[in-house]
């Protein structure tokens, strides 16, 4: 109980560090980005109400009124997921285009994370089961080497030879054009069959720390008595290695899901802008090079928040998977 | 500050200050010399020697440019000729020159953002693991947000805010978001050493928290700090090369970043000149590969034991 208070107390002040630093940041930042924003805005044509311009005022700072007042009124407008308008969707509020776009990224983000998971885990049992050997030198090798990889170039190179050279896989988009999204049957597996490329552009980017600590989690486990025993008693290789070794390894790399979800979704950024896949990362892309202050504000702010949940889950679940550290 | 030999541990509480200025003014060896220690110690292990090599013809190829290069990376030609290896870019300027002038940003980059997020990972975390209570609780605090906060989003948040489009902006975006890891390391190894008798003995013999700090603990961590200057490294490369890729960095540099994101603007893989692409992406994964695999050797450089196995 008192590991889950811990982590409930911390997950809470994270999370308040982290909605307070998206509040400072525009502030801090040299020029007026709110001045920046507002004449955007204005030349993308919106007629400018009150409300618009005060939610805009809001999110990245006035020029008058104390910072404390500010802070509240920031902290209310999250609350009420008001984040004001953006200029690159004139038509729609911000808070609907990220609503959007969140289902995309957030299966994307799920095949990857499980795709990398399985392959990089059996990697990795593989490479700490033969540790010191060749094979164990070529997979760690390798993961090293593919995680040299800027995650957009692959996804580049990809593109150009699976959807461009051989026309195996659609060149762009998340869905094929004139479709619907829906939860159809048809529409669902037409959504699967474009997110192959960035699927698997983002899984071999982010292989190698699956790979690294399911290794040296093996390592540690195969010097343990029971292995040792499992092994004088003539059972298979393959079984020790499995169901003795693998199965006990597998639990610590649990707490790699954070380290490869800040991979992941840093990489989905660039990815999905190559593909045009239309998720958060693809939004993000377009604000920042269009300069779009709300808009890039609010996907920041929803992008953190995510990814501080999605470990706090983690962090819980691995408390119903080891005893261990209940009791500590 | 030697270390092949980690400031040896003082049994004498006054030898403490015979131990730095004595004896070790002819052991503690020049830059140069521990430099060329730490190449060695590095050599030996097979990973490492891969990555200086590679590193080494980086480096090479960097102060080389000049000669190597066929045309100038930033001349404009009228139509492209056989000279032109890897063709040209929109603007007709030579894409295989420009490859090898660009080594020049990228390890410029790499090297000064990884210093510069090195030095603000050990003081941070030499002063948090140094000194526990309300500091360390802050300074900790601090470093967990900046591990969680995912740092590429951050990046390109920051660069668009800052209109400034100029290397040293990246640099210092870079430098900004890549410390935390390398903090939290150094941290808790500072706090395991703060408790052990060479850095009591030192205290008690009344040496200044600056030398106790910076003669006595830090040697002992030379692994971690190298560790995190590679790591950091590594992530420059990247981030230099995603940010000038999104166009947030300065269009008139010749970097690999920029012929990717001129690439991209005139559709560079559809009109089949492929090597504009696979040429920078490879050259990036060519440095950033290096820089971790040098970190595998790492950890001999303040653990002899760890050496005489390799």
């Amino acid at each position: 109980m008192r590991y889950i208070g811990r982590k409930v107390a911390l997950f809470v002040i994270t999370l308040w560090g982290a909605i307070t630093l998206n509040f400072l940041l525009p502030r801090l930042m040299p020029g007026s980005p709110v001045d920046a924003a507002l004449g955007r805005l204005a030349s993308s044509g919106v007629p400018i109400t009150n409300a618009e311009r005060r939610a805009v005022e809001v999110q990245l700072g006035v020029p008058h009124g104390s910072l404390i007042s500010q802070y509240g009124d920031y902290l209310n407008s999250i609350l009420h997921f008001n984040f004001g308008s953006s200029y690159s969707f004139p038509s729609e509020t911000v808070a609907h285009t990220i609503g959007k776009a969140a289902p995309w990224t957030l299966a994307l983000i799920g095949v990857t994370t499980i795709v990398a998971f399985i392959i990089g885990t059996l990697l990795g049992v593989y490479a700490g089961w033969r540790r010191g050997k060749t094979a164990d030198t070529t997979v760690t090798l390798g993961a090293t080497f593919f995680a040299a990889f800027p995650p957009f170039w692959l996804g580049l190179l990809l593109l150009f030879v699976f959807a461009f050279k051989f026309s195996l896989f659609p060149i762009k988009g998340g869905y094929s054009p004139g479709e619907t999204p829906s939860l159809s049957p048809s529409f669902l597996a037409d959504a699967v069959y474009h997110s192959v490329i960035p699927a698997v552009t983002l899984a071999i980017t982010t292989l190698s720390g699956w790979v690294f600590g399911m290794r040296n989690n093996m390592i540690n486990t195969l010097g343990e008595d029971y292995v040792t025993f499992a092994e004088a008693n003539g059972l298979r290789t393959r079984t020790v290695a499995l169901l003795y070794a693998a199965r006990n390894a597998l639990l610590p790399n649990v707490t790699a899901f954070g380290l490869s979800l800040g991979a992941v979704v840093g990489g989905s950024v660039l990815v999905e802008g190559v593909f045009s896949y239309p998720g958060l990362g693809n939004l993000l892309y377009i604000a920042v090079s269009n300069h779009d202050f709300p808009l890039m504000q609010a996907l920041f702010l929803v992008i953190t928040v995510s990814m501080l949940v999605a470990i706090f889950i983690v962090d819980l679940i691995y408390v119903r998977l080891d005893p261990r550290v209940r009791q500590a | 500050m030697s270390i092949v030999t980690p400031v040896p541990p003082p049994t004498v509480p006054g030898a403490a200050v015979e131990v730095p200025r004595g004896p070790a003014a002819r052991q503690v060896p020049g830059p140069l010399l521990f430099l060329a220690r730490s190449l060695r110690t590095l050599w030996s292990n097979g990973k490492a020697r891969i990555g200086l090599v590679i590193l080494g013809i980086d480096i090479l190829v960097a102060i080389l440019a000049p000669l190597l290069a066929p045309h100038s990376p930033t001349a404009t030609y009228q139509s492209p000729s056989a000279t032109n290896w890897f063709g040209t870019t929109g603007n007709g300027q030579d894409v295989f020159s420009q490859m090898i002038y660009g080594a020049r940003i990228s390890l410029l980059v790499g090297i000064i953002a990884g210093a510069v997020a090195t030095l603000v990972a050990v003081t941070i975390g030499l002063i948090a693991g140094y000194r526990p209570g309300i500091i360390d609780e802050v300074l900790s605090f601090i470093t967990n947000l900046a591990l969680v906060i995912p740092g590429l989003p951050l990046m390109f948040i920051l660069a668009a805010y800052l209109k400034s489009r100029s290397v040293w902006t990246i640099v210092l975006v870079v430098a900004f978001t890549s410390w935390a890891t390398g903090a939290r390391v150094i941290r808790s190894q500072a706090t395991t050493l703060r408790a052990r008798e060479f850095v009591t003995s030192a205290q008690f013999s009344g040496e200044r928290l600056f030398r106790v700090v910076f003669r006595e603990i830090l040697p002992n961590m030379t692994s971690l700090v190298a560790g995190s200057f590679f790591a950091a490294a590594t992530a420059a490369v990247m981030a230099e090369a995603s940010l000038e890729f999104l166009g947030l960095g300065d269009p008139n540099t010749v970097s690999w970043g920029t012929i990717l994101y001129y690439a991209q603007q005139q559709n560079a893989l559809l009109t089949n000149q492929w090597l504009m692409v696979f040429a920078p992406g490879l050259a990036i994964a060519l440095l950033a590969l290096p820089f971790t695999l040098v970190n595998f050797g790492v950890d001999a450089l303040s653990n002899p034991r760890l050496r005489e196995k390799a």
